[in-house]
Protein backbone atom coordinates (compact mmCIF):
# COMPACT_ATOMS: atom_id res chain seq x y z
CA UNK A 1 0.00 0.00 0.00
CA UNK A 2 1.52 3.25 -0.88
CA UNK A 3 0.60 6.72 1.24
CA UNK A 4 -0.26 9.37 -1.45
CA UNK A 5 1.69 12.29 0.14
CA UNK A 6 -0.03 15.80 0.04
CA UNK A 7 2.36 18.43 -2.66
CA UNK A 8 0.01 21.21 -1.62
CA UNK A 9 1.20 20.66 1.82
CA UNK A 10 4.89 20.42 1.42
CA UNK A 11 4.42 23.82 -0.96
CA UNK A 12 2.66 25.44 2.57
CA UNK A 13 5.57 23.96 4.61
CA UNK A 14 7.99 25.49 2.00
CA UNK A 15 6.20 28.62 1.54
CA UNK A 16 6.06 29.11 5.28
CA UNK A 17 9.76 28.86 5.74
CA UNK A 18 10.41 31.37 3.13
CA UNK A 19 7.72 33.78 4.77
CA UNK A 20 9.60 33.44 8.10
CA UNK A 21 13.35 33.24 7.05
CA UNK A 22 12.66 36.49 5.05
CA UNK A 23 10.99 38.52 8.20
CA UNK A 24 14.01 37.13 10.07
CA UNK A 25 16.03 39.28 7.40
CA UNK A 26 14.11 42.07 7.00
CA UNK A 27 14.72 42.51 10.84
CA UNK A 28 18.26 41.63 10.69
CA UNK A 29 19.47 43.88 7.73
CA UNK A 30 18.99 47.31 8.74
CA UNK A 31 20.68 46.46 12.38
CA UNK A 32 23.80 45.41 10.20
CA UNK A 33 23.36 48.06 7.22
CA UNK A 34 23.29 50.78 10.23
CA UNK A 35 26.81 49.74 11.66
CA UNK A 36 28.44 48.91 8.34
CA UNK A 37 27.38 52.51 6.98
CA UNK A 38 28.41 54.13 10.70
CA UNK A 39 31.94 52.07 10.18
CA UNK A 40 32.86 53.44 6.44
CA UNK A 41 31.42 56.42 6.79
CA UNK A 42 33.12 57.25 10.21
CA UNK A 43 35.93 54.29 10.00
CA UNK A 44 38.56 56.85 8.77
CA UNK A 45 37.85 59.45 11.84
CA UNK A 46 39.12 57.25 14.54
CA UNK A 47 42.59 56.97 15.54
CA UNK A 48 44.20 57.12 18.95
CA UNK A 49 44.05 60.89 18.93
CA UNK A 50 40.71 60.47 18.57
CA UNK A 51 39.78 58.68 21.60
CA UNK A 52 42.46 60.12 23.56
CA UNK A 53 42.63 63.75 22.62
CA UNK A 54 40.07 66.52 24.03
CA UNK A 55 38.30 68.55 21.24
CA UNK A 56 39.81 71.60 20.20
CA UNK A 57 37.96 74.41 17.57
CA UNK A 58 34.07 73.66 18.93
CA UNK A 59 34.88 69.19 18.02
CA UNK A 60 36.23 70.48 14.28
CA UNK A 61 39.25 69.13 14.69
CA UNK A 62 41.07 66.97 18.09
CA UNK A 63 39.50 63.97 19.96
CA UNK A 64 36.11 63.13 21.57
CA UNK A 65 38.02 62.01 25.13
CA UNK A 66 35.74 63.71 27.64
CA UNK A 67 32.35 62.32 25.82
CA UNK A 68 33.61 59.29 25.74
CA UNK A 69 34.86 59.07 29.55
CA UNK A 70 31.12 61.19 30.37
CA UNK A 71 29.29 58.13 28.79
CA UNK A 72 30.93 55.61 30.82
CA UNK A 73 30.34 57.44 33.97
CA UNK A 74 26.80 58.09 33.47
CA UNK A 75 26.36 54.31 32.51
CA UNK A 76 27.81 53.41 36.08
CA UNK A 77 25.97 56.15 37.81
CA UNK A 78 22.70 55.00 36.07
CA UNK A 79 24.23 51.18 37.51
CA UNK A 80 24.64 52.14 40.67
CA UNK A 81 21.42 53.50 41.37
CA UNK A 82 19.15 51.53 38.91
CA UNK A 83 20.29 47.74 39.93
CA UNK A 84 19.75 47.65 43.72
CA UNK A 85 16.59 48.89 43.64
CA UNK A 86 15.54 47.44 40.25
CA UNK A 87 16.71 43.82 41.56
CA UNK A 88 15.26 44.59 45.59
CA UNK A 89 11.99 46.08 43.67
CA UNK A 90 11.81 42.77 41.35
CA UNK A 91 12.29 40.46 44.62
CA UNK A 92 9.66 42.16 46.14
CA UNK A 93 7.19 41.98 43.50
CA UNK A 94 7.98 38.03 42.78
CA UNK A 95 8.46 36.68 45.25
CA UNK A 96 6.75 38.73 48.70
CA UNK A 97 3.85 40.80 47.06
CA UNK A 98 0.21 39.39 47.26
CA UNK A 99 -1.58 39.41 44.42
CA UNK A 100 -4.00 42.14 44.48
CA UNK A 101 -4.82 45.39 43.17
CA UNK A 102 -2.16 47.62 44.59
CA UNK A 103 0.58 45.01 43.27
CA UNK A 104 -1.44 45.17 39.90
CA UNK A 105 -1.15 48.87 39.68
CA UNK A 106 2.54 49.13 40.56
CA UNK A 107 3.12 46.13 37.80
CA UNK A 108 0.89 48.24 35.66
CA UNK A 109 3.17 51.18 36.41
CA UNK A 110 6.44 49.59 35.97
CA UNK A 111 5.10 48.21 32.02
CA UNK A 112 4.32 52.05 31.45
CA UNK A 113 7.23 53.41 33.00
CA UNK A 114 9.24 51.71 29.90
CA UNK A 115 6.74 54.02 27.61
CA UNK A 116 6.92 57.47 29.06
CA UNK A 117 8.90 59.79 26.64
CA UNK A 118 12.73 60.24 27.84
CA UNK A 119 12.44 63.81 27.40
CA UNK A 120 9.47 63.67 29.97
CA UNK A 121 12.26 61.81 32.02
CA UNK A 122 14.81 64.89 31.69
CA UNK A 123 12.08 67.58 33.03
CA UNK A 124 11.48 64.96 35.43
CA UNK A 125 15.25 64.66 36.43
CA UNK A 126 15.49 68.72 36.10
CA UNK A 127 12.91 69.27 38.86
CA UNK A 128 13.51 66.57 41.00
CA UNK A 129 16.96 66.11 41.08
CA UNK A 130 18.48 69.16 39.55
CA UNK A 131 16.10 71.76 41.70
CA UNK A 132 14.28 70.29 44.25
CA UNK A 133 17.10 68.19 45.60
CA UNK A 134 19.44 70.88 44.47
CA UNK A 135 22.05 68.40 42.61
CA UNK A 136 22.16 70.79 39.93
CA UNK A 137 23.25 70.65 36.26
CA UNK A 138 25.66 67.43 37.49
CA UNK A 139 26.89 64.50 36.60
CA UNK A 140 24.51 62.77 39.94
CA UNK A 141 21.27 64.19 38.24
CA UNK A 142 21.69 62.89 35.12
CA UNK A 143 23.13 59.50 36.46
CA UNK A 144 19.55 59.49 38.47
CA UNK A 145 17.27 60.42 35.49
CA UNK A 146 18.67 57.75 33.68
CA UNK A 147 18.60 55.85 36.41
CA UNK A 148 14.89 56.26 36.72
CA UNK A 149 13.96 55.46 33.13
CA UNK A 150 16.22 52.41 33.58
CA UNK A 151 14.49 51.19 36.24
CA UNK A 152 11.77 49.66 34.54
CA UNK A 153 13.76 47.72 32.13
CA UNK A 154 15.77 46.45 35.39
CA UNK A 155 12.68 45.44 37.41
CA UNK A 156 11.13 43.60 34.40
CA UNK A 157 14.22 41.71 33.37
CA UNK A 158 15.40 40.85 37.28
CA UNK A 159 11.44 39.87 37.57
CA UNK A 160 11.56 36.95 34.95
CA UNK A 161 15.17 36.08 35.88
CA UNK A 162 13.49 35.38 39.44
CA UNK A 163 10.73 33.86 38.21
CA UNK A 164 12.55 31.22 36.25
CA UNK A 165 14.44 29.74 38.68
CA UNK A 166 12.81 26.17 39.29
CA UNK A 167 10.22 25.94 41.90
CA UNK A 168 12.04 22.70 42.89
CA UNK A 169 14.91 24.73 44.36
CA UNK A 170 12.93 26.96 46.14
CA UNK A 171 11.09 23.89 47.88
CA UNK A 172 13.65 21.89 48.09
CA UNK A 173 15.40 24.69 50.37
CA UNK A 174 12.47 25.64 52.42
CA UNK A 175 11.73 21.74 53.01
CA UNK A 176 14.89 21.54 55.05
CA UNK A 177 13.54 24.15 57.59
CA UNK A 178 15.09 27.51 55.72
CA UNK A 179 13.15 30.82 56.13
CA UNK A 180 11.84 32.38 52.77
CA UNK A 181 14.55 35.20 52.60
CA UNK A 182 17.28 32.91 53.14
CA UNK A 183 16.13 30.56 50.29
CA UNK A 184 15.69 33.76 48.17
CA UNK A 185 19.47 34.66 49.03
CA UNK A 186 21.05 31.51 48.70
CA UNK A 187 19.46 29.45 46.14
CA UNK A 188 17.11 31.58 44.14
CA UNK A 189 19.33 34.99 43.76
CA UNK A 190 22.63 32.92 42.55
CA UNK A 191 20.75 31.13 40.12
CA UNK A 192 18.75 34.64 38.64
CA UNK A 193 22.19 36.77 38.82
CA UNK A 194 22.65 36.00 35.11
CA UNK A 195 19.49 36.84 33.73
CA UNK A 196 19.57 40.27 36.35
CA UNK A 197 23.03 41.57 35.21
CA UNK A 198 22.25 41.00 32.08
CA UNK A 199 19.08 43.10 31.65
CA UNK A 200 20.81 45.51 33.89
CA UNK A 201 24.12 46.23 31.06
CA UNK A 202 21.28 45.96 28.65
CA UNK A 203 19.59 48.65 30.55
CA UNK A 204 22.68 50.56 31.06
CA UNK A 205 23.64 50.32 27.06
CA UNK A 206 20.76 51.90 26.37
CA UNK A 207 21.01 54.62 28.97
CA UNK A 208 23.88 55.60 27.24
CA UNK A 209 22.70 56.38 23.70
CA UNK A 210 20.20 58.55 25.17
CA UNK A 211 20.23 62.21 23.83
CA UNK A 212 17.01 63.80 25.31
CA UNK A 213 17.31 63.28 28.87
CA UNK A 214 21.02 64.55 29.31
CA UNK A 215 20.03 67.33 27.01
CA UNK A 216 18.39 69.50 30.01
CA UNK A 217 19.83 67.36 32.82
CA UNK A 218 23.97 68.79 32.67
CA UNK A 219 25.13 67.53 29.13
CA UNK A 220 27.66 69.69 28.20
CA UNK A 221 28.58 70.64 24.52
CA UNK A 222 32.40 71.59 25.49
CA UNK A 223 34.35 71.24 28.48
CA UNK A 224 37.95 71.65 29.73
CA UNK A 225 38.93 69.11 31.94
CA UNK A 226 36.80 65.70 33.03
CA UNK A 227 34.09 66.41 35.67
CA UNK A 228 35.63 66.36 38.87
CA UNK A 229 32.74 65.40 41.39
CA UNK A 230 29.49 64.15 40.53
CA UNK A 231 28.48 67.36 40.49
CA UNK A 232 30.44 69.00 38.15
CA UNK A 233 28.33 69.10 34.08
CA UNK A 234 29.87 66.21 31.72
CA UNK A 235 30.03 65.87 27.97
CA UNK A 236 28.83 62.75 26.55
CA UNK A 237 28.59 60.80 23.13
CA UNK A 238 25.11 61.16 22.39
CA UNK A 239 24.87 64.75 23.17
CA UNK A 240 28.17 65.41 21.20
CA UNK A 241 27.06 63.98 18.48
CA UNK A 242 23.14 65.71 18.14
CA UNK A 243 25.43 69.48 18.35
CA UNK A 244 28.32 68.82 16.13
CA UNK A 245 25.78 67.31 13.68
CA UNK A 246 23.10 69.72 14.51
CA UNK A 247 25.01 72.99 15.57
CA UNK A 248 28.07 73.38 14.48
CA UNK A 249 28.42 75.12 10.79
CA UNK A 250 31.08 73.28 8.23
CA UNK A 251 32.04 70.26 10.61
CA UNK A 252 33.47 67.76 8.83
CA UNK A 253 31.44 64.87 8.10
CA UNK A 254 34.03 62.21 8.80
CA UNK A 255 34.35 63.44 12.58
CA UNK A 256 30.42 63.19 12.66
CA UNK A 257 30.69 59.51 11.20
CA UNK A 258 33.21 59.18 14.18
CA UNK A 259 31.23 60.23 17.13
CA UNK A 260 28.39 58.13 16.37
CA UNK A 261 30.79 54.92 15.51
CA UNK A 262 32.29 55.68 19.07
CA UNK A 263 29.02 56.08 20.70
CA UNK A 264 27.72 52.42 18.40
CA UNK A 265 31.09 50.38 19.67
CA UNK A 266 30.32 51.53 22.89
CA UNK A 267 26.86 50.20 23.60
CA UNK A 268 27.51 47.23 21.24
CA UNK A 269 30.41 46.59 23.39
CA UNK A 270 28.16 46.49 26.54
CA UNK A 271 25.31 44.48 24.39
CA UNK A 272 28.01 41.91 23.89
CA UNK A 273 29.78 42.02 27.33
CA UNK A 274 25.77 41.32 28.42
CA UNK A 275 25.79 38.11 26.29
CA UNK A 276 29.43 36.84 27.12
CA UNK A 277 28.09 37.02 30.84
CA UNK A 278 25.11 34.70 30.17
CA UNK A 279 26.65 32.53 28.26
CA UNK A 280 29.54 32.10 30.28
CA UNK A 281 27.50 31.17 33.24
CA UNK A 282 25.44 29.20 31.47
CA UNK A 283 28.38 26.92 30.76
CA UNK A 284 29.24 26.82 34.52
CA UNK A 285 26.42 24.72 35.64
CA UNK B 1 9.10 -4.27 62.04
CA UNK B 2 6.10 -5.90 63.41
CA UNK B 3 2.93 -3.88 64.24
CA UNK B 4 -0.39 -5.35 65.29
CA UNK B 5 -3.00 -2.79 64.80
CA UNK B 6 -5.84 -2.82 66.60
CA UNK B 7 -9.68 -1.59 65.10
CA UNK B 8 -11.24 -0.36 68.21
CA UNK B 9 -14.27 1.19 67.42
CA UNK B 10 -13.15 2.86 64.51
CA UNK B 11 -10.45 4.57 65.61
CA UNK B 12 -7.02 3.23 64.81
CA UNK B 13 -4.95 1.96 68.00
CA UNK B 14 -1.06 1.80 68.10
CA UNK B 15 0.75 -0.60 70.62
CA UNK B 16 1.82 1.16 73.65
CA UNK B 17 5.61 0.84 71.77
CA UNK B 18 4.56 2.61 69.10
CA UNK B 19 3.15 6.14 69.58
CA UNK B 20 1.33 8.75 67.28
CA UNK B 21 3.73 10.79 65.87
CA UNK B 22 1.29 12.87 63.18
CA UNK B 23 -2.68 13.06 63.27
CA UNK B 24 -5.31 14.71 61.11
CA UNK B 25 -8.63 15.36 62.23
CA UNK B 26 -11.18 15.84 60.15
CA UNK B 27 -9.12 18.19 57.48
CA UNK B 28 -10.90 19.94 54.71
CA UNK B 29 -8.13 21.00 52.48
CA UNK B 30 -8.48 23.83 49.74
CA UNK B 31 -7.17 25.49 46.93
CA UNK B 32 -9.16 28.13 46.06
CA UNK B 33 -13.01 27.25 45.47
CA UNK B 34 -11.27 23.53 44.68
CA UNK B 35 -12.04 21.11 48.03
CA UNK B 36 -8.33 18.97 47.49
CA UNK B 37 -9.03 17.16 50.85
CA UNK B 38 -11.90 16.01 52.33
CA UNK B 39 -12.57 14.75 56.00
CA UNK B 40 -9.41 13.23 56.56
CA UNK B 41 -8.54 11.65 59.85
CA UNK B 42 -5.77 8.98 60.78
CA UNK B 43 -3.32 8.66 62.88
CA UNK B 44 0.99 8.23 61.52
CA UNK B 45 2.78 6.07 63.99
CA UNK B 46 6.20 6.67 64.83
CA UNK B 47 9.02 5.04 63.37
CA UNK B 48 7.43 3.26 60.63
CA UNK B 49 7.19 3.72 56.85
CA UNK B 50 3.34 5.09 56.20
CA UNK B 51 2.41 4.99 52.40
CA UNK B 52 -0.06 6.97 50.77
CA UNK B 53 -1.56 5.28 47.83
CA UNK B 54 -4.53 5.96 45.15
CA UNK B 55 -5.16 6.98 41.68
CA UNK B 56 -3.45 10.25 40.32
CA UNK B 57 -5.20 12.97 41.30
CA UNK B 58 -6.66 11.65 44.29
CA UNK B 59 -4.61 14.30 46.99
CA UNK B 60 -2.05 12.23 47.56
CA UNK B 61 0.74 14.94 47.53
CA UNK B 62 -1.95 17.34 49.00
CA UNK B 63 -2.29 15.19 52.15
CA UNK B 64 1.65 14.43 52.15
CA UNK B 65 2.23 18.42 51.91
CA UNK B 66 -0.41 19.08 54.93
CA UNK B 67 2.46 17.53 57.33
CA UNK B 68 5.22 20.24 56.76
CA UNK B 69 2.17 23.06 55.39
CA UNK B 70 4.21 23.16 51.77
CA UNK B 71 0.26 23.65 50.67
CA UNK B 72 0.62 27.48 52.26
CA UNK B 73 3.08 27.85 49.32
CA UNK B 74 0.03 27.73 46.67
CA UNK B 75 -2.19 31.28 46.60
CA UNK B 76 -5.39 30.50 47.83
CA UNK B 77 -4.77 27.33 49.41
CA UNK B 78 -6.71 27.05 53.33
CA UNK B 79 -6.83 24.36 56.06
CA UNK B 80 -9.35 22.87 58.37
CA UNK B 81 -9.61 20.99 60.90
CA UNK B 82 -6.97 19.71 63.22
CA UNK B 83 -3.27 18.23 61.89
CA UNK B 84 -1.01 16.97 65.09
CA UNK B 85 2.95 16.71 65.36
CA UNK B 86 3.62 15.02 68.76
CA UNK B 87 0.33 16.80 69.73
CA UNK B 88 0.70 20.25 68.60
CA UNK B 89 -1.25 21.53 66.17
CA UNK B 90 0.51 22.61 63.16
CA UNK B 91 -1.72 24.74 62.03
CA UNK B 92 -2.77 26.76 65.41
CA UNK B 93 -1.43 30.29 66.01
CA UNK B 94 2.70 30.91 66.70
CA UNK B 95 3.79 27.68 65.16
CA UNK B 96 6.69 28.65 63.16
CA UNK B 97 6.49 27.34 60.03
CA UNK B 98 10.31 27.31 59.36
CA UNK B 99 11.18 25.43 62.28
CA UNK B 100 8.32 22.99 61.48
CA UNK B 101 9.38 22.15 58.06
CA UNK B 102 13.39 21.66 59.67
CA UNK B 103 11.44 18.80 61.88
CA UNK B 104 9.36 17.20 59.00
CA UNK B 105 11.71 17.16 55.94
CA UNK B 106 10.88 16.35 51.99
CA UNK B 107 12.17 14.62 49.59
CA UNK B 108 10.72 15.90 46.15
CA UNK B 109 9.27 13.23 43.12
CA UNK B 110 11.79 14.87 40.79
CA UNK B 111 15.51 14.60 42.31
CA UNK B 112 16.00 18.63 43.35
CA UNK B 113 19.66 18.90 44.21
CA UNK B 114 20.98 22.66 44.22
CA UNK B 115 23.13 23.72 41.12
CA UNK B 116 26.28 23.65 43.69
CA UNK B 117 28.51 20.94 44.95
CA UNK B 118 27.95 17.57 46.77
CA UNK B 119 29.32 19.14 49.67
CA UNK B 120 27.77 21.81 49.36
CA UNK B 121 24.05 20.57 49.37
CA UNK B 122 24.36 18.41 52.10
CA UNK B 123 25.96 21.57 53.98
CA UNK B 124 23.48 23.89 52.77
CA UNK B 125 20.68 23.32 55.70
CA UNK B 126 23.40 23.06 58.58
CA UNK B 127 24.48 26.03 56.92
CA UNK B 128 21.48 27.93 57.02
CA UNK B 129 21.23 27.11 60.65
CA UNK B 130 24.02 28.56 61.65
CA UNK B 131 26.77 25.90 61.22
CA UNK B 132 30.03 27.96 59.60
CA UNK B 133 32.67 25.13 61.59
CA UNK B 134 34.43 23.43 58.71
CA UNK B 135 35.17 20.32 60.57
CA UNK B 136 31.86 20.15 62.39
CA UNK B 137 30.34 20.64 58.79
CA UNK B 138 32.66 18.10 57.32
CA UNK B 139 31.46 15.83 60.09
CA UNK B 140 27.82 16.33 59.29
CA UNK B 141 27.97 15.95 56.10
CA UNK B 142 29.71 12.56 55.86
CA UNK B 143 27.37 11.55 58.77
CA UNK B 144 24.32 12.11 56.70
CA UNK B 145 25.87 10.60 53.28
CA UNK B 146 27.07 7.38 55.17
CA UNK B 147 23.02 7.33 56.46
CA UNK B 148 22.00 7.72 52.73
CA UNK B 149 23.93 5.45 51.65
CA UNK B 150 25.56 7.20 49.23
CA UNK B 151 29.00 7.75 51.02
CA UNK B 152 31.17 5.43 49.31
CA UNK B 153 29.88 6.61 45.98
CA UNK B 154 30.54 10.11 46.35
CA UNK B 155 33.57 10.34 49.15
CA UNK B 156 35.67 11.33 45.81
CA UNK B 157 33.21 13.68 44.17
CA UNK B 158 32.24 15.80 47.21
CA UNK B 159 33.79 18.76 45.40
CA UNK B 160 31.69 18.27 42.19
CA UNK B 161 28.37 19.91 40.71
CA UNK B 162 25.43 17.29 42.86
CA UNK B 163 23.47 17.59 39.09
CA UNK B 164 26.73 16.22 37.64
CA UNK B 165 25.64 12.43 39.76
CA UNK B 166 23.35 9.84 38.54
CA UNK B 167 19.43 9.88 38.56
CA UNK B 168 19.64 7.72 41.74
CA UNK B 169 22.89 9.14 43.30
CA UNK B 170 20.99 12.76 42.96
CA UNK B 171 17.67 11.67 45.01
CA UNK B 172 20.01 9.53 47.80
CA UNK B 173 22.04 13.05 47.64
CA UNK B 174 18.55 15.21 48.52
CA UNK B 175 17.80 12.54 51.02
CA UNK B 176 21.12 12.92 52.91
CA UNK B 177 20.42 16.98 52.47
CA UNK B 178 17.37 16.60 54.19
CA UNK B 179 18.58 14.58 57.47
CA UNK B 180 21.80 16.78 58.01
CA UNK B 181 18.96 18.78 59.70
CA UNK B 182 18.13 16.23 62.15
CA UNK B 183 14.49 16.03 60.66
CA UNK B 184 11.92 13.69 62.89
CA UNK B 185 9.76 12.84 59.59
CA UNK B 186 10.74 12.63 56.35
CA UNK B 187 7.95 13.05 53.67
CA UNK B 188 8.48 11.72 49.91
CA UNK B 189 6.82 12.59 47.61
CA UNK B 190 6.60 9.88 44.69
CA UNK B 191 10.80 9.55 45.52
CA UNK B 192 11.57 6.93 43.22
CA UNK B 193 9.18 7.84 39.98
CA UNK B 194 11.99 9.17 37.99
CA UNK B 195 14.59 6.57 38.98
CA UNK B 196 15.33 2.95 37.63
CA UNK B 197 14.50 -0.24 39.13
CA UNK B 198 18.26 -0.89 40.85
CA UNK B 199 17.81 2.90 42.19
CA UNK B 200 14.95 2.20 43.03
CA UNK B 201 15.50 -0.98 45.18
CA UNK B 202 18.33 0.99 46.89
CA UNK B 203 16.31 3.82 48.02
CA UNK B 204 13.72 1.13 49.35
CA UNK B 205 16.22 0.24 51.24
CA UNK B 206 17.60 3.09 52.59
CA UNK B 207 13.77 3.88 53.61
CA UNK B 208 13.75 0.59 55.79
CA UNK B 209 16.82 1.24 57.58
CA UNK B 210 16.03 5.47 58.08
CA UNK B 211 12.51 3.83 59.52
CA UNK B 212 14.16 2.72 62.85
CA UNK B 213 14.93 6.34 63.67
CA UNK B 214 12.46 8.64 61.45
CA UNK B 215 8.83 8.68 60.73
CA UNK B 216 8.63 8.24 57.09
CA UNK B 217 5.57 9.30 54.89
CA UNK B 218 5.88 8.28 51.37
CA UNK B 219 3.44 8.64 48.52
CA UNK B 220 3.77 5.91 45.45
CA UNK B 221 2.12 5.19 42.76
CA UNK B 222 4.12 2.01 42.96
CA UNK B 223 1.73 -0.87 44.54
CA UNK B 224 4.82 -2.91 45.37
CA UNK B 225 6.82 -0.74 46.41
CA UNK B 226 4.29 0.40 48.48
CA UNK B 227 3.64 -3.28 50.03
CA UNK B 228 7.31 -4.29 49.98
CA UNK B 229 8.22 -0.51 52.32
CA UNK B 230 5.46 0.15 54.65
CA UNK B 231 4.25 -0.53 57.49
CA UNK B 232 1.20 1.30 57.69
CA UNK B 233 -0.65 2.00 54.33
CA UNK B 234 -3.51 4.32 53.64
CA UNK B 235 -5.84 4.29 50.37
CA UNK B 236 -7.34 7.36 48.55
CA UNK B 237 -9.46 8.24 46.23
CA UNK B 238 -11.65 11.08 44.62
CA UNK B 239 -14.75 11.88 44.95
CA UNK B 240 -17.32 12.68 42.04
CA UNK B 241 -16.32 16.75 43.11
CA UNK B 242 -12.87 15.90 42.70
CA UNK B 243 -12.17 15.99 46.33
CA UNK B 244 -9.63 13.37 47.90
CA UNK B 245 -10.92 11.12 51.00
CA UNK B 246 -9.27 8.47 53.01
CA UNK B 247 -11.22 5.10 51.87
CA UNK B 248 -9.43 2.93 54.37
CA UNK B 249 -6.13 2.97 56.55
CA UNK B 250 -4.41 -0.03 58.22
CA UNK B 251 -1.20 -1.76 58.00
CA UNK B 252 -0.24 -2.81 54.97
CA UNK B 253 0.21 -6.73 55.54
CA UNK B 254 -3.71 -6.48 56.00
CA UNK B 255 -4.57 -3.69 53.75
CA UNK B 256 -2.98 -5.77 50.46
CA UNK B 257 -4.40 -9.01 52.22
CA UNK B 258 -7.88 -7.99 53.29
CA UNK B 259 -9.15 -5.49 52.15
CA UNK B 260 -12.25 -4.01 54.06
CA UNK B 261 -13.58 -1.79 51.31
CA UNK B 262 -14.92 -3.25 47.97
CA UNK B 263 -12.64 0.37 46.29
CA UNK B 264 -9.58 -0.92 48.18
CA UNK B 265 -9.54 -4.69 46.51
CA UNK B 266 -10.40 -3.33 43.03
CA UNK B 267 -7.67 -0.84 43.12
CA UNK B 268 -5.34 -2.95 44.59
CA UNK B 269 -5.96 -5.82 42.46
CA UNK B 270 -5.32 -3.84 39.01
CA UNK B 271 -9.27 -3.59 38.12
CA UNK B 272 -9.00 0.11 38.07
CA UNK B 273 -6.16 2.95 38.29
Amino acid sequence: MTYKVGISRQITQRTAFVFLGLATAITVIPVLFIIIYTAIKGGGAISWDFITQFPSQAGKAGGIFPAIVGTLYLMLGTLVFALPVGVLAGIYLTEYARDNWLTRLINLAIVNLSGVPSIVFGLFGLSMFALTFHFGLSLLTASLTLACQALAMVITTSREAILAVPREYREGSLAIGTTKWQTIRHIVLPQAFPGIITGAVLAISRAAGETAPILVVGAAFLMPKLPQSPFDQFMALPYHLYTVAAHVPNMPKETIWGVALMLLIVVLSFDILAAVIRIKTRQKR
Amino acid sequence: MDITLLKQNGKTEFPSTCTTKLKTEKVNLYYGTFQALRNVTLEIPACNITAIIGPSGCGKSSLLRLFNRMNDLIPGSRVEGNVELDGIPIYGPKVDVVELMKRVGMVFQKPNPFPMSVFENVAYGPRRHGINNRAELEEIVEKSLRQAASWDEVKEKLEQSGLALSGGQQQRLCIARVLAVEPEVILMDEPCSALDPVATLKIEDLMRNLAQEYTIIIVTHNMQQAARVSDMAAFMMMEEDRAGTLVEYGPTSKLFTNPKDKRTEDYITGRFG
